[in-house]
């Protein structure tokens, strides 16, 4: 049975570019998955289908065998509840705390009421901490996020999805603003968590060296469509050059240490 | 040799376009209201006088102005208040329409552009004028000042605050909607933080452009300090009404100060 269904999506945006033209995947509980293709491939689109941040035109995706696209309001922010992401650029509320910033990802569970007071649950503030101390900054608790380093930053951002308890995660080129030693460092404690709290997790990549290094699974992605789908032991130098439609570049596709 | 690129002429007629039609509209306007600065020097004389009576007699000036200070308190202290009040429920009032009228948080575009709509009708209305429709409907005092002032501050704040909010860092907004937070908790966690500081910044603002605004509507009826004043000037007690300009122009200098100060502090 697999975790997350991807059906024939595809996605038209309103300046009609396709970003999408058909995908078809089928993602098993657990299951570490890395997407690579070069930018414009489609790898944000289809990773924010997932959560219905970006809508399908056609096809659908299901996670749990709920149909997320067809779902809208609470249905949906229920869904999103499960489902945690971090993204390239942090998206951290700046000039909040990082405790708050944690919590925040605590909102989908909690009453309304509740969040927009602050009144969260003693065990949900405990569990905001563990989460930071999880991703080895238990001490930031109570610094502005703006004071944190780019990694530093990255790992409020794990914290912040650890929060939501989730089965799913996201993330949506995660290293791309971090230095090659921190980028290590995110990723393998991205491996980490998901093989402990056996989230299945999707994230998007542009260094092949990082994808062979961490992926269960390689997909790959050019001009909006699958064009590869193997182990990292298939995915040859040949394989990373049909996907990137292009000759490997040392400086550009390697992230090295 | 080398050519050195000239900019695309475009750029440049745009440029002459603009001074042309400003330069005709002020042409325009000049001969439209007969400005004419010679008067400022015919009329100098005129001036003078004016101003001579402002001001009491270096011998008298003692009995005359100690003898109107105090009276001048209480009316003062209620141009404040008015001031005060009006940018305390129009901020309480503008919160809600800030949210609903800026496109990254508004629940939909019908309530959006009705939000929006009701605004533009608001601004469009001067505080002078508010106040002079409700002098009439409600009472002389400071009640329909403070009401003027409310809808004025309200126009204000929640156009300023809109342009504010659509010019957040979207990067929390997504991040808490993918969390599955609800409308609400997403504004007061991603979208409030990071307009606080400017938000405060120009509520102050708004309260040093209410104090002025609070004493020239006082003119129209509309209480403190500008109705004393109008009341002065329509007794031709220029003493009285030299006084109370001083002392509108120390407070007002005095505020201003405090208020420039607190913001810079805030950013």
């Amino acid at each position: 049975m697999s975790h997350i269904e991807f059906r024939d999506v595809e996605v038209t945006y309103k300046t009609g570019l396709k970003a999408l033209k058909g995908v078809s995947l089928s993602i098993p509980r657990g299951q570490f998955v890395v997407v690579v293709g070069l930018s414009g491939a489609g790898k944000s689109t289809l990773i924010r289908t997932v959560n219905n941040l970006v809508v399908p035109s056609a096809g659908s995706v299901l996670v749990e065998e709920t149909n997320v696209t067809e779902s809208r309001g609470r249905k949906l922010r229920r869904i999103r509840s499960d489902i945690g992401m971090i993204f390239q650029t942090f998206n951290l509320v700046k000039r909040s705390g990082v405790l708050r910033n944690v919590l925040a990802g605590r909102l989908g569970d909690v009453p309304a009421w509740r969040g927009v007071l602050g009144a969260f649950p003693r065990a949900d503030i405990a569990y905001a901490h563990e989460c930071l101390a999880r991703v080895g900054i238990p001490e930031k608790a109570f610094v502005r996020a703006d004071a944190l380093s780019g990694g530093q930053q990255q790992r409020v951002g794990i914290a912040r999805a650890l929060a939501q308890k989730p089965s799913v995660m996201l993330a949506d080129e995660p290293v791309a603003s971090l230095d090659p030693p921190t980028s290590h460092s995110v990723m393998s404690d991205l491996k980490r968590i998901a093989r402990e709290d056996g989230i299945t997790t999707i994230v998007n990549l542009h260094f092949i060296d990082m994808a062979r290094e961490y992926a269960d699974r390689i997909v790959g992605m050019r001009d909006g469509l699958v064009v590869f789908d193997g182990t990292p032991s298939e995915a040859t130098d040949k394989a990373f050059e049909d996907i990137y439609g292009r000759p490997i570049d040392r400086e550009k596709d390697m992230r090295g240490t | 040799m080398t050519t050195i690129p000239t900019p695309p002429l475009t750029g440049r007629l745009k440029g002459l376009l603009a001074l042309v039609i400003v330069g005709a509209l002020v042409a325009l306007a000049y001969r439209q209201t007969s400005f004419d600065l010679q008067a400022l020097f015919t009329g100098a004389a005129d001036f003078w006088r004016f101003f001579g009576r402002l001001v009491p007699p270096l011998s008298e000036m003692g009995t005359n102005w100690g003898a109107y200070l105090p009276q001048l308190v209480s009316p003062l202290i209620e141009t404040l208040q008015i001031a005060y009040v009006g940018t305390f429920f129009g901020t309480l009032l503008a919160l809600p329409l800030i949210f609903l009228s800026s496109a990254n948080t508004s629940s939909d575009p019908v309530t959006m552009w009705i939000a929006r709509t009701l605004l533009t009708i608001l601004r469009s209305i001067p505080d002078l004028l508010w106040a002079a429709m409700l002098v009439p409907i409600l009472v002389v005092g400071p009640l329909p000042g403070a009401i003027a002032l409310t809808l004025f501050s309200l126009g204000i704040l929640a156009k300023l605050g809109s342009e504010t909010v659509e010019s957040v860092d979207p990067g929390p907004i997504e991040a808490l909607r993918a969390a599955g937070a609800g409308r609400v908790a997403t504004i007061v966690y991603a979208v409030i933080p990071q307009i606080a500081a400017t938000m405060v910044s120009y509520i102050l603002y708004v309260f040093e452009i209410n104090v002025r605004a609070s004493v020239i509507i006082g003119l129209v009826g509309a209480g403190g300090i500008g109705f004393t004043l109008q009341t002065r000037l329509n007794f031709f007690d220029y003493t009285g009404v030299g006084l109370i300009i001083l002392v509108i122009f120390v407070v007002v200098l005095i505020i201003d100060s405090i208020s420039v100060w607190a913001r810079s502090k805030l950013i």
